[in-house]
């Protein structure tokens, strides 16, 4: 009997994405707290490596066979086509195995996956990049897309905030960024005694950089916010307060996620998969979005 | 459409000439209930006799057959620092339906939105789903069916045959070329007029039946504005968030994936387990924040995926109204019911 083909036809090719794996190699590891490592990877094979490409704000699953595997922003800059970074910290039991791992460890990657924060809709415009704790992490992609294209953009200010400065994140890069004018602005929740910067939460630091702007400046003024929920929400109504259209504010959601391709149902925010029409949302539509925030 | 009539003993010569060389899985009586009903099954048959096509309905939906709640997204052979991944997408042989209800078929048609459509398409459910030949079968309303309510007491397409006992005899609807060519091995015949009567006879005394019912008018919107409607609270206290719920839904698809790795390290699986989003853990995240911890919430996620962001998408429920939920729950939740409480039509 040959059975009839109930559906829609499907390409092959369309189906074996599925579980498409890029084999891949740990190039480097690097300490930057102590739950937080930063790892290079590389995809091995080069024709592979080629036509994988991403877009900033869009996330990987990182496969360590039989232990798991788990969503990752991708931190490094999309024109860096060699190897992508993931900053990555220590929560459970992969993430376990990820901070054993050395050099030369081969791990599975699929993606990339999601949406990405507009940067060429964000042409001609002021930025405001404001990052939470880990939020930094793939705030590192804008901002390195920032860099590279510095003269199409007007003012741009990256705000963050971390609760002590043992979990500042990227020390390394932050002269970089102020190199290429682009303002830094950091403050903590619980200073140790060497610390000199700003005190508080990260809407002290934004206050001062919104206050007083004329409508011009605010209507040419795109966000991207990244941080826990808490954070995202009072930012976000400060920025509303000021004037700037909620569909020019982007945010990156945090859920559970077991495929990263619309199946499983477990990043549901409400009805929507946060894997295929996130992580990245306008915060209008993070507004519209029933239990989201 | 293509429409033919057979003598019911011809029923009995289709299924051998389907089963001589086939899987076939139809409703079979397992047992009696508490109340002395029958209890039916989906299972493999090789008997005709053992086909129970005047079956009410099964606990548990066909899902298992295309959507088992275990199976193998891909195993591992690890060498060292270094592995293979090998991914099957476990499609043997092609299965023989025998028997389901429009129902049934239509919550494989909804499954055919999410799984086979979109970016990316799921190949361990599209390769089951592509080798699969059904025969649909008429049935009586029970008490607990609101399938009309939800449009899914007919089915248009996703079938191969569709028979209804029109009294000593069926009529067969057929929706595929390959139907075509079995049903001409056996005795089958053009319907007469009278065949149309009796057929449009019996489907008007079928829907004079239902007795239970879900108001779906504007429903996509009543829910967004009930979303903080203490009725999903009340529901919430009574849920015992066991999943059962979703393991009967023949359209719930949710799932989890786990790795294991083998005694000898040499190598690992990853499996695709099926889950139920009333189940405490379901959006909990690493750091062990919890997006839905209360019983309510998850509840009430449920009911907006079924009935609201599926809407959204797809204009249609993700739900058939087959009451496999409500007969299944031990804390008496039943759709009917919590619709028409969040609608703030309370009994
Ligand atoms: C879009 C997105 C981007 C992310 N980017 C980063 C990043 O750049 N750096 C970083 O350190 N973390 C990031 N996370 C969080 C990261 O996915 C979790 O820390 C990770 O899943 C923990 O896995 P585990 O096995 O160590 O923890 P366990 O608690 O043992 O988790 C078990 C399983 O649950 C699931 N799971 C648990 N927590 C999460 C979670 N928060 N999100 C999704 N699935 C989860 C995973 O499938 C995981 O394998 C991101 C999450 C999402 C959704
Ligand atoms: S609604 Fe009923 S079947 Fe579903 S989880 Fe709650 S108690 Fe279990
Ligand atoms: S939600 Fe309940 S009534 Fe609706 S399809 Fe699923 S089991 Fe049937
Ligand atoms: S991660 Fe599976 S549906 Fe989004």
């Amino acid at each position: 009997m040959t059975a009839p083909h109930h559906g829609r036809q499907l390409r092959k090719n369309d189906l074996a994405k599925f579980e498409h794996t890029y084999k891949a190699e740990i190039a480097s590891v690097s300490q930057l707290t102590a739950m937080e490592r930063l790892y290079r990877i590389q995809i091995i094979d080069p024709e592979e490596r080629r036509l994988f490409s991403f877009k900033p704000g869009q996330f990987v699953m990182l496969e360590l066979p039989g232990i798991g595997e788990a969503p990752f922003g991708i931190s490094s800059s999309p024109s860096s086509r060699d190897d992508i970074e993931l900053c990555i910290r220590t929560a459970g039991n992969l993430t376990a195995w990820l901070a054993r791992a050395t050099r030369g460890m081969r791990v599975g990657i699929r993606g990339p996956f999601g949406t990405s924060f507009p940067m060429e809709t964000m042409h001609g415009q002021n930025i405001l990049l404001i990052a939470g704790g880990l939020g930094l992490a793939p705030l590192r992609s804008p901002i390195a897309y920032v860099q590279e294209h510095r003269n199409r953009f007007h003012q741009v200010e990256i705000l963050y905030g971390t609760r002590d400065p043992s979990q500042l994140l990227f020390t390394f890069q932050y002269d970089l960024w102020r190199r290429d004018e682009i303002g830094l602005g950091i403050i903590v929740d619980k200073p140790d005694p060497a610390w000199k910067g700003p005190v508080g939460l990260i809407t002290r630091l934004l206050e001062p950089i919104i206050a007083g702007k004329d409508e011009a400046f605010i209507q040419n003024t795109s966000a991207i916010v990244c941080g826990p929920p808490i954070m995202f929400k009072s930012v976000c109504a400060m920025l509303n307060e000021a004037g700037i259209p909620m569909q020019k504010m982007f945010v990156s959601l945090e859920r559970r996620m077991h495929c990263g391709m619309g199946k499983c149902c477990r990043c549901n925010v409400g009805s929507t998969y946060t894997c295929l029409s996130g992580p990245v949302f306008d915060f209008w539509s993070v507004m519209n979005l029933k239990e989201a925030i | 459409m293509i429409f033919k009539v057979c003598e019911q003993e011809e029923l009995r010569r289709l299924f051998d000439i389907l089963a001589a060389d086939n899987t076939v899985v139809g409703p079979v009586q397992t047992g009696l209930d508490r109340n002395g009903s029958a209890l039916n099954a989906f299972k493999p048959v090789a008997d005709y006799t053992n086909l129970n096509l005047g079956y009410t309905t099964t606990k548990l939906s066909a899902k298992s057959y295309f959507l088992p709640f275990r199976e193998s997204l891909a195993s591992f052979q690890i060498d060292g620092n270094d592995w293979q991944k090998t991914v099957d997408y476990h499609c043997d042989r092609p299965i023989v339906f025998f028997g389901l209800h429009a129902c049934d078929i239509n919550a494989l048609n909804k499954l055919d939105k999410v799984l086979m459509g979109n970016t990316y398409p799921m190949p361990y459910y599209a390769a089951k789903r592509k080798n699969m030949f059904i025969i649909g079968i008429d049935c009586q309303p029970q008490p607990f069916c609101f399938c009309r309510s939800m449009g899914s007491d007919t089915v248009l397409h996703g079938f191969d045959l569709f028979i209804t006992d029109i009294g000593n005899r069926y009529f067969i609807e057929i929706q595929s070329a390959t139907a075509y060519n079995i049903l001409a091995r056996i005795k089958t015949r053009p319907p007469e007029e009278v065949d149309h009567l009796q057929y449009m006879a019996i489907a008007a005394h079928k829907n004079k039946q239902f007795t239970s019912r879900v108001d779906t008018t504007d429903l996509t919107k009543i829910l967004d504005m009930e979303f903080q409607s203490p009725v999903w609270k009340q529901w919430g206290d009574k849920c015992l968030g066991c999943g059962t719920c979703a393991n009967v839904c023949p359209t719930c698809y949710c799932y989890g994936v786990e790795e294991t790795v083998d005694i000898g390290l040499r190598s690992a699986q990853k499996v695709k387990t099926l889950y139920s989003c009333n189940i405490v853990d379901f959006a909990e995240v690493a750091g062990g924040h919890n997006f839905r911890s209360e019983r309510h919430t998850r509840l009430k996620y449920r009911y907006y995926h079924k009935h609201r962001g599926f809407v959204e998408a797809y204009e249609e429920s993700l739900c058939v109204g087959c009451g496999r939920c409500g007969e299944a729950c031990l804390a008496g939740i039943t759709v009917p019911e919590v619709i028409a409480s969040v609608r703030g039509e309370e009994s």
